[in-house]
């Protein structure tokens, strides 16, 4: 009914190439903008924001950053997990190391950091595919973690080997440490999502993304229509790693204060993004929120309900957590194999004809 | 976005705090996740001292004690929610029985001045209460547990360990890594040699570092391990045949789940304690009484005696005892997490006080004060009797080095007061 292209004429190329077409879809973006911009940063308090929002964002970019990797360019890894905690590394050196310096700037240069450490490990998929490939990740994973460990130089040789993020504030409005206020480490990391889903959703629409899709459908085939997959897989990983990095940097900086690389940046922490990637869809910006909005809201929701609302022991909870995220899991696989996104564009394909489909 | 907002809809169901007429504490457990077999007794005799209070004395002070549990599988992501979510109703000391979590928190709850109880875990200069008002370690801490390893190999070897070789089994992680530099300045101390072997988490992988215990033959094996890494560790240990004896565990690395699965083999392993073992206490009975046969015991209800509810036990203990504390200090029974710590920096554990709460000579006599918040550092070694299926102590309490971790929590406190910009000074 309200969502429907009937007299949504498109009068140039310009209306015709925009990421929203349907009129609807485009006023519904602007008012998840308004609403996230505009209405969240103004109630929302420190549970909401450090159990609920933190997390979903930072994952959503994170998730975002393996999408174009995976989904886009068709190269799987599982080293996020070793890109994530090089970005909240090069964050943390940063940060200690020029104090003065706004903490935007060093989130950014730690993408940029991570970014440099991503094309080296993607240097082999220039010579491996599939499933080595991901063995290939694994052992960046591996060796990250290990390293974080092992050089005290990294962790500033504090004798816990814990690095923990000092006060940093941005126009003076403090976004780490402990005495943050909630909407302002929201609004930092909404701020980011934004400028990462927004880049991410034209690269993938352009030149660069066209390039990451022939190599992604058909290697051979995309190198004899002039795709050099040096360049493109290299640059799907530089830019994969930038935003892992970024996410990585506020994961640590913002969000935790505190991390021990083996706890955070795991090998769990690769199998979380990249279960998120496949669950929400791969190939798709919306998709990377939803996956990440399955996967970290849905545990919170279910322990508020069964632990908070039906008061149920907390193990018998966390045990029943595993089991209805797991069925769910695989029902919604079973259902649509291409992810919660193949999901929202069918149910768009049917509200588009609604309530005539004939 | 538009999922998170169709969330807050029913998320909100949470919001809805429980009335404040009651005294409410927290429990960040973990019954699930690779360190449950440890969570599980630990949280257990935490509630189950709490339900004993309600129970038989209505509280403490009159007061009821709500205790809100909130599991966090030992992960620090769920760490912080759990603290979030339980931080608006009024809990009055958080014991989060993970030093990541700890670390965690310690910026956190010094920010929103709530106290912070790591019972022998967390960071272990919190010891100066200058520089952490609002975070507590007494009665021992990680660098007093080093210290008594030492001593107590140094009386093995009558006095002397210059030219041995002590290797250190540890829990690649901040908790694990927590004993290194007092090791090493007792190493300097004392002339032995010391041999760092990390564990990654979880600990269920640790062939290659029992391969290096097998060629480079320490003298003494020390432990810092948790969860399923303890009992890897004391089987590798047995399957080498490495003398119990000479293989010393931390008390995280000192419960019955640790040393059971090796069997006999595990017959002479020694782990520290900072309070004492089994069941034979007056406390004891009360709790069979009003809590086990009314059926209120918390969790399957079988951990009773076990090392580690013990220490729950001991904790839940410590903790009411501040708030008794604390009300007297203040004159009302409906006490502030404010009111709490000052009830915590005023604690003094005496033989008299543990007597009349049915637990004669279960711990060290110790006092806190705004210099001190980690006790005097005494604690004791127990061994692991695998025929009678039961520990016992085999020292008295003893203190540790403080000459040496003295200058050592100074150093690490002011270098946290110097990153983080704290003028060290008491309340």
């Amino acid at each position: 009914m309200l969502y429907r292209e009937a007299g949504d004429f498109k009068t140039s190329y310009a209306d015709d190439n925009q990421t929203f077409p349907i009129r609807f879809d485009r006023w519904r973006y602007y008012a998840v903008l308004a609403i996230a911009f505009g209405v969240i940063p103004f109630i929302i308090n420190d549970y909401w924001v450090n159990a609920v929002f933190l997390p979903f964002l930072i994952y959503a970019i994170a998730a975002i950053g393996l999408n174009i990797l995976v989904g886009y360019c068709g190269q799987v890894s599982l080293g996020t997990g070793g890109f994530m905690a090089v970005g909240a590394y090069a964050c943390y050196k940063l940060m200690t190391a020029f104090p003065d310096i706004s903490i935007f700037i060093h989130v950014i240069l730690a993408g940029g950091v991570t970014a440099g450490v991503g094309i080296l490990f993607g240097l082999p998929s220039l010579r491996i595919k599939g499933f080595y490939l991901a063995v290939a990740t694994l052992a960046a994973q591996f060796f990250l973690v290990w390293l974080f460990n092992r050089v005290p130089w990294f962790y500033n040789y504090s004798a816990s080997g814990q690095i923990s993020a000092p006060e940093r504030s941005v126009f003076g409005i403090k976004v780490t440490g402990p005495e943050t206020e909630a909407w302002a480490t929201y609004l930092f990391c909404a701020i980011f999502v934004f400028l990462v889903a927004w880049l991410a959703r034209n690269l993938t629409r352009g030149t660069v993304g066209r390039k990451w899709m022939a190599i992604r459908d058909m290697d051979i085939a995309a190198e004899i229509i002039g795709v050099n997959p040096l360049t493109a897989k290299l640059s799907a990983f530089a830019v994969s790693s930038f935003f892992i990095g970024i996410a990585g940097a506020l994961f640590f900086s913002v969000y935790l204060g505190a991390v021990e690389v083996g706890e955070a940046f795991g090998i769990n922490k690769s199998f979380l993004v990249l279960f998120m990637v496949i669950i929400g869809g791969l190939g798709s910006i919306f998709g990377s929120f939803a996956g990440a909005a399955f996967l970290v809201l849905l545990p919170v929701l279910l322990k508020n309900i069964l632990v908070g609302g039906l008061g149920w022991p907390t193990d018998l909870a966390a045990h029943l957590e595993f089991m209805i995220v797991g069925a769910l899991i695989i029902i919604f696989l079973i259902a649509e194999p291409h992810g919660l996104a193949q999901l929202w564009r069918v149910a768009k394909e049917k509200l588009r004809l609604w309530p005539f489909p004939h | 976005m538009r999922k998170t907002l169709a969330t807050l809809a029913l998320g909100a169901v949470m919001a809805a705090a429980p009335a404040m007429a009651e005294i409410t504490m927290s429990a960040l457990s973990y019954r699930t996740g690779p360190y449950a077999a440890n969570g599980i007794p630990f949280a257990d005799g935490y509630a189950d001292y709490f339900t004993l209070l309600n129970e038989r004395d209505g509280g403490i002070g009159g007061e009821m004690i709500n205790l809100v549990e909130c599991e966090t599988g030992y992960n620090t992501e769920k760490g912080v929610e759990c603290y979030e979510s339980t931080k608006g109703e009024g809990v009055l000391v958080y014991q989060p029985l993970s030093t990541g979590i700890t670390y965690q928190l310690i910026p956190k709850a010094t920010a929103d001045g709530i106290p912070i109880h790591s019972m022998g875990y967390g960071r272990t200069s919190a010891k100066n209460g200058a520089v952490f008002p609002w975070v507590f370690n007494y009665p021992a801490n990680y660098w007093d547990g080093a210290s008594h390893a030492i001593t107590h190999i140094s009386e093995q070897e009558s006095g002397d360990l210059n030219g041995k070789k002590i290797a250190l089994v540890y829990h690649n992680s901040a908790y694990g890594k927590e004993p290194i530099r007092t090791l090493e300045e007792l190493g300097k101390k004392h002339g032995y040699e010391l041999l760092l072997l990390p564990v990654d988490h979880p600990g269920q992988e640790q062939k290659s570092q029992w391969l290096q215990v097998r060629q480079q033959r320490p003298d003494y094996v020390i432990m810092w391990g948790w969860g399923v890494m303890n009992q890897v560790a004391i089987q590798e240990a047995v399957n080498i045949r490495f003398p119990m004896d000479k293989f010393i565990g931390i008390w995280w690395s000192g419960s019955e789940n640790d040393v059971l699965p090796a069997g006999d083999g595990a017959d002479g392993y020694k782990a520290l304690t900072f309070h004492n073992l089994g069941m034979d206490y007056p406390l004891y009975d009360d709790l069979k009484t009003h809590v086990v046969d009314k059926g209120l015991a918390a969790g399957a209800g079988d951990q009773l005696g076990t090392a580690l509810y013990n220490r729950g036990m001991y904790a839940a203990m410590l903790a009411a005892e501040a708030i008794k504390t604390a009300q007297e200090m203040s004159g009302e029974s409906q006490i502030t997490p404010a009111q709490m710590r000052d009830g915590m920096e005023n604690l003094e554990i005496t033989e008299a006080k543990m007597e009349a709460l049915g637990l004669p000579n279960f711990g060290p006599e110790f006092k806190v004060s705004c210099e001190n918040h980690g006790g005097d550092g005494y604690g004791a070694v127990a061994q692991w009797d695998a025929g009678a299926g039961e520990w016992s102590l085999i020292t008295d309490y003893y203190q540790s080095d403080q000459e040496v971790i003295g200058p050592l929590v100074e150093e690490d406190s002011s270098a946290y007061a110097a990153e983080a910009g704290i003028e060290a000074g008491c309340m």
